[in-house]
């Protein structure tokens, strides 16, 4: 960010970071480390030596792990692209409803999002029958085109949220002068959104990589069988039916770093934020015509793809909605308490890493990095780590709430991160100078200066916090406990006692808590009317 | 009362020491058996009702987390007993050397010998591929009308799920050199494999698929929780594989005598006559009243397949291999 302008006065305007930010992000900075490291570390000082070793089943695992994360990285923030620009441009009724529920799928726990897109592209789903009626032979989703499917249904929404928020930071007067200067389509994706994308788009592809990293019971459902077994399954395996902790450990390691490598190289290539002064002001019309009609297929068939598997969930479920057993409604409290505290949680680790990114002078690239990357080692291993620190010390059974909330609040931290980072870089790149200039303090630069641009992006990343908490079965299986069951626990159970039916409805009832949950914190947070073009 | 704070803890600790009194039987257990629709809830009331004690069941996850569990724990354990192991399990479980003999001698209705001085069998079911009579009129007699129909079927995957590795056993018992040929022939049957059994099952009620790995007495679920007699269980000639699910104590517990009752217990009727229509399996024992009406419609194989805990241990590795290399084409 330094690259922003190399003033000689620039020590004048640039701030340092103040002591307790400073205090804050040493302490999230640890809490991160201790979840990776710490529970990588407590799984190997458990395993018996030397019984860690590569089998060649790894080796197809690992091949098969990078195919499809690479190739899910890439489909979703290629078609991410398209769908943002014309959402970034076009004005149309019911388009902020259309925007919330096309982040849907991404919050959706993920067997309940198998079971939506398998209604559509399954055997027997929507898309086949038609053919049939049709008089066309059926396709199979089930192979890799099943986990891509998946993938691509889960990630479009973030891929083209992050990068619509990339299309709402480009000034208006930047459009403003294109137009003047009469710049055709090309011209414009030269000057102006061809670099815009280059700073928001490899951030994208290592967001989604990550999250497909650690895929494992989608990528076998949808990928056939053993073929589609990732690193996380044999992970899954060395603990559950080797009981290979050492094996299992070795499996994660080579898991992150996959995750950091590509983290590394994409760094490598995004630009770096530059300061495009501007006044926050509407965009002018875009372009009719040919650019409309393809805005509005872009829209159309994004919205399709993504809405009607959620519309099956919805129709499945509503019917069993209101006659849900007590225990499931029971639950939901527990849900929000651990949404709740999760979204806490977020609130300060992205407080102290974003400003010590934005401020600290040679750790900044460590700050960032370190969020960006704050869930590398395999879920599974994390969960089991922390349960092997904790129970020698306390009863497992009483971390369960805040050890998922932390869990939860540290898979979110790199969403929340790539969200908020620009958005700081942008206002202090924008801003900065002349907050210096007028002898702004610290609050008054955080209160006037920051928080109003940071504040959409904020609402969205905590709004993503709470959802993904909300609908999260990782770690809390682990530490569980009865009577302490959150709703995803209840869904799973009502599954597993033949009640399809009921688990439909419950399926349903947290698809509207984890959306309920995002647009009020993205209202509440973020503010009701933009300020700003865009999101 | 001027001192609201010394009262609570005044309160609190009466709380404590009347909880003192009463001995906690703590039992790990998979998490299905605890929830509000297995048969941890009815259990925990009838056995204290006769106990003077507090049951505690913990839920982790499913068998093979459980006992993956009590290896992460170690002798430091809280657990008094183990209840929801298989037989795939039992050998590994008995390496670890936290278990004590239950010294029980009982009377048990299985199709099979027992004899396990550290695991006692509470519950037990065949496994089976299960149709719909009605889209599947006339299903497959054996694996190899199977291989030879154009059926498709969802199994779960043996690393991840106890009925999966119950297949992978099947298939080993049933053929023996020869399963390699039936996996192989299988192979293009399976329309996916999935982590656990419910995602199957739930393809399988979707109608993704035409039959899914369960249990004989799956059916039993429709009929008498549904009223749905369509769901039937396919009779294989070459006999099905067995599922029986122990309990064991562990032998670093400080209720030894109240895990003896408990295990004591387990086979009477205040547990047994829970099981049927809880668990949808068969009771190790039955109890007085009988099995529930609509059981008598399921179907009940002649030749019951098990291999010896020891067997299974050893033929484990050897079986995923042939099944992942046969799958994975």
């Amino acid at each position: 960010m330094s690259g922003a302008a190399r003033l000689p006065a620039e020590t004048l305007w640039r701030r340092r970071l103040p002591a307790s930010l400073t205090a804050l992000a040493l302490a999230v900075a640890a809490l991160l480390l201790l979840l990776n490291l710490g529970a990588l570390g407590a799984v190997l000082w458990r395993a018996e030596p030397g019984s860690a070793g590569f089998r060649s089943a790894d080796w197809a695992a690992l091949r098969f792990t990078l195919t499809q994360a690479a190739l899910s990285a890439l489909i979703s923030v290629a078609l991410a692209v398209p769908v943002a620009r014309a959402l970034a441009r076009r004005r149309f009724p019911g388009r902020g409803v259309l925007i919330v529920l096309m982040g849907a799928p991404f919050i959706l726990p993920s067997l309940v999002a198998v079971a939506g897109i398998l209604a559509i592209f399954g055997r027997n789903g929507l898309a086949n029958q038609a053919l049939a009626w049709l008089g066309h032979g059926g396709f199979s989703i089930y192979g890799l085109q099943g986990v891509l499917v998946a993938h691509v249904f889960f990630n479009l929404p973030l891929a083209t949220r992050l990068i619509l928020q990339g299309w709402a930071r480009v000034p208006a007067e930047h459009l403003r002068l294109a137009a003047a200067l009469g710049f055709d389509g090309r011209a414009q994706w030269r000057h102006i959104e061809g670099p815009m994308l280059r700073q928001v788009v490899p951030g994208a592809l290592a967001v989604v990589f990550l999250i497909c990293l650690s895929s494992f019971a989608v990528a076998l459902v949808l990928g056939g069988g053993p073929r589609a077994t990732t690193l996380e399954l044999a992970i899954f395996q060395a603990f559950r039916f080797d009981f290979d902790l050492g094996r299992a450990a070795l499996l994660a390691l080579v898991q992150a770093v996959l995750g950091l490598l590509a983290l590394l190289a994409l760094a490598r290539f995004s630009l770096p934020m530059m300061a495009l002064g501007g006044l926050d002001r509407p965009v002018p019309p875009p372009p009719g015509g040919l650019g409309r009609a393809v805005d509005a297929l872009a829209i159309t068939l994004a919205a399709a793809f993504l809405l009607l598997p959620l519309v099956m969930v919805v129709l499945r479920g509503l019917p069993h909605l209101m006659g849900l057993p007590a225990p499931v409604w029971a639950s939901v409290g527990q849900s929000l308490k651990v949404a709740g505290l999760s979204v806490l949680l977020l609130a300060a680790m992205s407080a102290g890493l974003g400003l010590a990114a934005l401020w600290a002078r040679r750790a900044a690239p460590w700050a960032e990095g370190l969020g960006m990357s704050a869930l590398l080692a395999s879920p599974m291993v994390i969960g089991t780590g922390l349960f092997i620190m904790a129970f020698p010390l306390i009863n497992p059974a009483q971390l369960a709430l805040p050890v998922t909330a932390l869990v939860n609040a540290a898979m979110a931290l790199p969403f929340a991160l790539r969200a908020m980072l620009p958005a700081l870089r942008q206002a202090e790149a924008d801003f900065a100078r002349l907050s210096a200039s007028l002898g702004l303090g610290m609050g008054a630069h955080l209160r006037l200066v920051l928080w109003p641009r940071l504040r959409r992006p904020a609402g969205f990343a905590l709004g993503l916090g709470a959802a993904l908490s909300m609908g999260d079965l990782g770690v809390i299986m682990l530490f569980a406990q009865t009577g302490g069951e959150t709703l995803p626990m209840q869904l799973h159970r009502l599954m597993g006692a033949y009640r399809t039916q009921d688990a439909a409805g419950a399926a349903l009832l947290l698809l509207m808590l984890s959306l309920g949950a995002f647009v009020l914190l993205e209202r509440l947070i973020g503010g009701k009317e933009p300020r700003h073009a865009g999101t | 009362m001027r001192n609201p704070t010394l009262a609570a803890g005044l309160l609190m600790a009466t709380a404590l020491a009347a909880q003192a009194d009463t001995p906690v039987l703590t039992v790990y257990t998979y998490d299905s058996f605890v929830s509000r629709w297995g048969p941890g809830p009815a259990v925990k009331e009838a056995f204290e009702a006769e106990c003077g004690c507090e049951l505690n069941f913990v839920g982790a996850g499913d068998g093979a987390a459980l006992l993956a569990r009590l290896q992460l724990e170690g002798a430091r354990t809280e657990a008094d007993v183990v209840l929801g192991l298989d037989t795939n399990l039992t050998a590994r479980a008995a390496e670890t050397g936290l278990f004590a003999p239950h010294g029980i001698e009982a009377a048990l209705d299985l199709p099979v010998g027992w004899d396990d001085e550290l695991f006692l069998p509470y519950d037990w079911g065949w496994f089976a591929f299960v149709h719909d009579r009605e889209r599947t009129p006339e299903p497959p007699a054996s694996f190899r009308e199977l291989i030879d129909s154009e059926l498709s079927i969802v199994i779960q995957d043996p690393r991840s799920s106890t009925p999966g590795l119950g297949l992978l056993m099947w298939v080993e018992a049933a053929y023996g050199d020869e399963a390699p040929a039936i996996w192989e022939g299988l192979a293009p049957r399976v329309l996916t494999v999935t982590a656990g059994w419910s995602e199957a099952y739930g393809l399988f009620l979707e109608g993704e698929a035409d039959m899914v790995l369960s249990y004989t007495t799956s059916p039993a679920y429709h009929l008498i929780a549904e009223e749905d007699d369509t769901k039937a269980a396919a009779a294989f000639t070459e006999g099905h594989y067995m599922q029986i699910e122990v309990a064991g104590i562990v032998a670093g517990s400080t209720q030894r005598e109240l895990a003896q009752r408990f295990m004591e217990f387990m086979l009477t009727d205040g547990f047994q006559s829970v099981i049927p229509t809880t668990n949808w399996m068969y009771p190790a024992v039955v109890p007085q009243g009988g099995l529930p009406e609509g059981f008598e419609t399921l179907h009940r194989p002649e030749v019951s397949l098990l291999l010896s805990a020891e067997e299974a241990a050893e033929r484990r590795d050897g079986a995923l291999d042939v099944w992942r290399s046969a799958l994975a084409r």
